[in-house]
């Protein structure tokens, strides 16, 4: 593989660019496979990277409906952070978090990670006392945060609303400072030239059509493009997942929600963090072309359109205006909307499944992008030694059984509900 | 903007309506001997189908009642609208 380098980029100059290889090929799938990853997402495609690099199993198929990173890895609002207060969300999270600060260096291709902290905003003593205590929680598992007072919050983030007759007064906030965000595609394709280049198949238009399984034992796959004999699955496919789950006859913790971003024209660079709004859900950071991406909270209602409503973005809008009254001023440039693999607890599941050979990995809710690195890895381990790893052992899909739910947020099963 | 007909005042935007999630799904009955398993499905397990999804909204800010409501997923039609006791054939 072409490495990319300073002195490359010179060199190609010479020739107009016009002698790089490409990224990634186009081949056609080959009868049999060890393994095979459904879904060319971020998390599909970050598996594949990592059964090759870490667990040496070059012999990878990864199919795709559409094309790679075309779902949610292309659609998402780019945010990274760790901070969560549950033991098995904190530690997954942060050694995500290692895997995010090398990942440029590792893919040999520029993520643009760009750690420049979050800030959850609070409204309320109440509020103030919460973001402590998780504060905390995440300073005993090694992540970093600090906790600012309205002073501390004012003068990172002056354009914020401090005026004194408002609704939600800004009490202060709970910062992560190594969190931030990284350019989206960029991780799509840089796992993919990578896993390419160590011999994965990365078959793109290609559809699952259905399974082959003999004795509760994963035997092939059917595909559009004809069947494929392979001892190991795994499922990657996010808010697709009750679409496979119905061709395998299970039922899971998981509906498909609707969840719409949107940006704004380009300006001028005003804000270099990311910010939530504490009294709703709204958060908002500015990218590297000036436009704010914003989003907030679901449309609410079972979908797979991938298309939003209104109603749903002025809500999401005018909590972000009273956040921060200048975003009024900025016009719109595009919306979009992607659906959500919503679990009910609000945490992901990797795991095994009562097929042999079938793995699952879904219910990223909100929260997949920053996950990408840390699902690969765990995932990958989970599917090559066929046993979970410690840092995924908390996402069981047994856990709605055993009542050992990670409620993050304690929305209980309704986590759609805004 | 969804436009749902609520059975009780006709039709009305969805911001005056709040969503309850699949209207398939039946709680075990009561005075039986019920499994692990059957609690599962009832409590966690969905189907989500992509396309007519039979699902509960409750009219929040009109008349209060729960509804029925027959709708696609891929496409947000919406079909038929229910009240909350009559059978969906």
């Amino acid at each position: 593989m072409q490495k990319y380098s300073i002195f490359n980029l010179v060199k190609n100059a010479f020739s107009g660019h016009q002698n790089w290889d490409l990224a990634w090929k186009d081949p056609t799938p080959k009868k049999e496979y060890d393994v095979v990853i459904i879904g060319g997402g971020g998390h599909g495609l970050a598996t594949a990277y990592y059964l090759a690099k870490e667990h040496n199993i070059t012999n990878v198929a990864i199919i795709e409906k559409g094309w790679i990173g075309g779902g949610n890895v292309g659609r998402n609002t780019t945010i990274i952070r760790s901070n969560y207060m549950h033991d098995d969300n904190g530690l997954f999270s942060e050694f995500g978090m290692d895997l995010w600060r090398k990942m440029s260096q590792d893919l040999n291709y520029n993520v643009m990670f760009s750690p420049r902290g979050i800030i959850n905003l609070a409204h309320s003593d109440a509020q103030m006392n919460v973001y402590a205590r998780r504060g905390n929680s995440m300073r005993l598992n090694g992540i970093d945060a600090e906790l600012l007072n309205r002073e501390q919050v004012k003068e990172i983030i002056p354009m914020a609303d401090f005026s004194d007759n408002v609704r939600f007064p800004i009490f202060g906030g709970l910062m992560q400072p190594s969190a931030g965000t990284a350019r989206h595609d960029a991780v799509a394709w840089g796992y993919a030239r990578q896993a390419d280049s160590m011999g994965v198949d990365i078959i793109q238009n290609c559809e699952v059509t259905g399974f082959d399984i003999n004795n509760g034992k994963i035997n092939g796959v059917r595909t559009s493009r004809g069947d494929i004999k392979v001892k190991k699955i795994g499922l990657c496919v996010a808010g697709s997942t009750n679409i496979l789950a119905e061709k395998l006859n299970m039922t899971l913790p998981i509906e498909t929600h609707l969840l719409q971003a949107c940006v704004s024209e380009p300006v001028k660079p005003v804000l270099d963090r990311v910010v939530t709004f504490g009294a709703g859900h709204f958060y908002i950071s500015q990218s590297d072309k000036g436009e704010m991406v914003m989003g907030g909270d679901l449309d609410g209602y079972n979908s797979y359109a991938q298309r939003g409503n209104l109603p749903t973005l002025q809500h999401v809008l005018t909590e972000g205006i009273a956040m921060m009254p200048f975003l009024s001023k900025l016009k719109m440039l595009r919306t979009w909307g992607g659906i959500m693999d919503m679990s009910m607890d609000g945490s992901p599941i990797i795991d095994k499944t009562h097929i042999d050979g079938l793995y699952l990995n879904c219910g990223w809710c909100y929260g997949g992008f920053k996950a990408t690195p840390a699902s690969g890895w765990t995932f990958a381990h989970t599917i090559a030694q066929d046993r979970v790893h410690k840092l995924n052992a908390g996402y069981s899909l047994n856990r709605f059984n055993t009542g050992h739910l990670l409620d993050e947020k304690g929305l209980g099963t309704k986590t759609w509900i805004s | 903007m969804l436009y749902i007909k609520c059975p009780h005042c006709g039709m009305r935007p969805q911001t005056e309506f709040s969503y309850g999630g699949d209207a398939t799904v039946k709680r075990p009955e009561l005075n039986k001997e019920i499994s692990d398993h059957e609690w599962d499905d009832f409590v966690y397990n969905r189907k989500s189908l992509r396309g007519k999804h039979l699902e509960l909204w409750q009219h929040i800010s009109g008349c209060r009642q729960w509804i029925k409501v027959e709708r696609d997923t891929a496409t947000h039609e919406i079909f038929k609208t229910f009240k909350a006791d009559e059978e969906v054939a």
